[in-house]
């Protein structure tokens, strides 16, 4: 090394070169397209390869379990029971053979969380909430259903009308399978036009009820209406989500 | 005293003041935080129970807000006059540095203070701070973005957790290979023969400001 390098430091900083600046524009600028960009890269990507390759991805297609107890409440099959109750003629307690031998409703949607993370391709499979309703009677005068979850903590509601929405259900099987413990099983409930949070886990009670009585997460200042395209009123001007 | 790089009487030269090690070893803390409570967060269907879920969430987000103090306050204060030193060094690379990198450390090079590799190191990962206290921000007040920029936020933010763990891994590896130069993030000082093979072009710097007398390296007997 010849000496005098080390005198460049002193008497000619000019010749330096601010790598720093540039590394550090560079970095942060990848992040910046990354958040504008990496939401249809990651669509992208799942179409042409499938969405198993999605999952491979940081941050793409996968759950994150959330439970607001840090517990599962584990319910077998057997002893499961949906309590039908409030302002019905009605009032009934469903076991799962009663659930399964509904008329079946099945599709395939995005999974999407109010927090940004999403699963694609998601298989749903259940009982169309509207024809528990129409099992039961609903009474005049009802306005809103109210959802009570096994972990004692978690509540939703919707309005009437969002209640019978075609893809409302009363979910038993999810990605092919029966719905496992850490997403909400045995039984939950599947809110397609709404963000995941107002898909209640472990679902317990169903209540018809004379005014919307706000959710867990609602409380928590999400919006009781939580539409996909981020529309809060009751009724979605979109139709034709996810 | 004497060990087997101090010889009996040497220069002690200080690489790290009191503010730095400090900065440092508070951020590493924060680090450490982050990455354990960022494990639960991410993998939560690895567990059979999970922990509560929403309290190392406020652990998580507390921990990354603060995450850039150490840095800034060790940087701005009047304290900060070697962190402010170092910063500008990390930043301005001579051309035989930018070689040096570009080879992938086979060109030749006398080191400054810190080699071409380590002020990559300290870039990116304050870039990084940067990036996630931006993309995790979004997370928590994910109202005010649409649903598009949240899932790329997502995505950013665990893209970048994962790049992180990798180089801080390769951080505490390499500090536990140079024994030396880990002694000094505790004690602040390394000694001439060790900056003669690390950082020749610091140790010339430190002698000359030496024969100014003053005081940033010492005599040990």
């Amino acid at each position: 090394m010849p000496p005098e390098s080390s005198e460049k430091y002193s008497k000619e900083p000019q010749k330096r070169v601010n790598v720093g600046r540039r590394v550090f524009l560079g970095v942060t600028a990848l992040g910046a397209l990354g958040v504008i960009f990496g939401n249809s890269a990651q669509n992208i990507l799942g179409n042409v390869f499938g969405s198993g390759v999605g999952g491979l991805l940081p941050g793409g297609d996968r759950f994150r379990i959330y439970s607001i107890t840090g517990n599962y409440p584990k319910i077998s099959r057997e002893r499961y029971r949906l309590v039908v109750s409030g302002l019905v003629d009605r009032p009934t307690t469903l076991t799962m053979d009663d659930l399964e031998a509904m008329p079946k409703t099945s599709f395939t949607k995005t999974f999407q969380c109010v927090t940004g993370w999403r699963v694609p391709d998601v298989q749903w499979e259940g009982v169309k909430l509207a024809d528990i309703l129409t099992h039961v009677g609903v009474q005049p005068g009802a306005v809103a259903v109210s959802f009570d979850s096994y972990d004692r903590a978690d509540t939703e509601s919707l309005t009437l009308d969002q209640a019978h929405l075609p893809d409302v259900i009363v979910a038993y099987s999810m990605l092919g399978a029966p719905v496992t413990t850490e997403h909400g099983g045995p039984v939950r409930l599947y809110v397609a036009p709404m963000f995941g949070y107002k898909s209640l886990k472990w679902l317990s009670g169903i209540r018809v009820v004379d005014q919307v009585e706000p959710g867990f997460w609602e409380q928590n200042g999400y919006p009781t209406n939580g539409w996909l395209d981020g529309s809060t009123g009751p009724t979605n001007p979109n139709p034709g989500l996810t | 005293m004497s060990t087997a790089y101090a010889p009996a009487k040497t220069l002690r030269l200080l690489r790290f003041d009191r503010v730095q090690r400090t900065a440092h070893w508070v951020n590493a803390t924060l680090f450490f935080i982050l990455i354990f409570t960022a494990i639960p967060l991410y993998f939560g269907s690895f567990f059979g129970v999970v922990l509560p879920r929403h309290l190392i969430e406020q652990i998580h987000l507390w921990t990354g807000l603060s995450l850039a103090l150490p840095v800034i306050i060790s940087l701005v204060g009047p304290w900060g006059k070697a962190m402010r030193q170092d910063f500008r060094r990390i930043n301005y690379w001579t051309h035989d540095e930018i070689r040096w990198i570009k080879t992938f450390g086979s060109s030749r090079l006398e080191a400054d203070k810190f080699n071409p590799g380590q002020k990559l190191n300290a870039i990116f990962v304050g870039a990084s701070i940067l990036v996630m206290l931006v993309t995790g921000s979004m997370l928590q007040w994910f109202r005010f973005f649409p649903v598009s920029f949240r899932s790329g936020a997502t995505f950013v933010h665990d893209t970048f957790a994962w790049i992180i763990f990798i180089v801080v891994v390769g951080h505490i590896f390499m500090a536990l290979t140079h024994r030396e130069a880990l002694r000094s993030i505790f004690s602040g000082r390394a000694s001439e023969v060790w900056a003669q093979h690390h950082a020749g072009r610091w140790l010339k710097e430190e002698r000359q400001s030496k024969g100014g007398g003053e005081s940033r390296a010492e005599e040990v007997i």
